[in-house]
């Protein structure tokens, strides 16, 4: 990624996702946000806290409530030079999940350590 | 009575509200983000195994399946379909949305 881009300077880009897949259109629009974003050339990173670690489980099969299944695109995001994809263990620990469960490789860290890459963000977008 | 929750344990206090409330003989089906509250090997699990000595809990399978966790149900708990919601509804002369 090249320092910087015409007309700007690159940025630290911290999305945070919190909210479960499916009930809430959140995570959804998350990913599209992320992928518009990518065109920008920004330092993206990506949080998994809270209900959000259940956006990456494996297996989701959505046939069944008529949904499109956007699972696989956390796949593709490396494909856009987003590599970035940060998961709290606590949240991960609170659910019953272990980080063999997620559909993509991701840096597991504890919640002292997600607080410091918030910390060094500097624009953050919740969802 | 039909008892249904839609939202994580770990989202909102309607699962617990639910619990608390439900009376012997009620049933309570988890729905959309509500089915994760029967994931094995939880807290939330360990609540409705409390509460299922006293109600019948379901989980509305495609919202399972959707979410990636068919097979991690705990025990106890019985899956139904939409149809089987229809009944259920049905069969409750009330039914308590616990949004």
């Amino acid at each position: 990624m090249s320092e910087e881009m015409e007309g700007g300077t690159v940025k630290k880009f911290l999305y945070v996702n919190r909210k479960a897949p499916y009930g809430t259109i959140y995570a959804l629009e998350s990913l599209e946000v992320v992928l518009i974003g990518a065109a920008f050339e920004q330092d993206v990173s990506l949080a998994f806290i809270d209900d959000g670690v259940y956006e990456l489980m494996k297996g989701q099969n959505t046939k069944g409530i008529d949904m499109k299944n956007f699972s696989p695109t956390y796949r593709a995001l490396e494909g856009y030079d987003v590599e970035k994809l940060y998961v709290e263990k606590e949240s991960l620990d609170a659910r019953g999940l272990a980080e063999a469960d997620l559909i993509v490789p991701v840096k597991v860290i504890s919640a002292r350590e997600m607080t410091d890459l918030m910390a060094e963000s500097e624009v953050v977008l919740s969802f | 009575m039909l008892h249904t929750v839609n939202k994580t344990p770990y989202e909102r206090n309607s699962f617990d509200s639910c619990l608390a409330h439900a009376r012997k003989g009620d049933a309570v089906l988890l729905i959309e983000d509500g089915v994760y509250a029967a994931m094995k090997g939880t807290a939330p699990a360990k609540k409705l195994e409390q509460a299922a000595k006293a109600v019948a809990i379901y989980v509305l399978q495609p919202d399972v399946e959707a979410r990636g966790i068919a097979g991690r149900i705990m025990d106890g708990v019985k899956l139904v379909d939409y149809a089987g919601f229809v009944d259920l509804a049905a069969e409750h002369p009330t039914v308590q949305a616990w949004l």
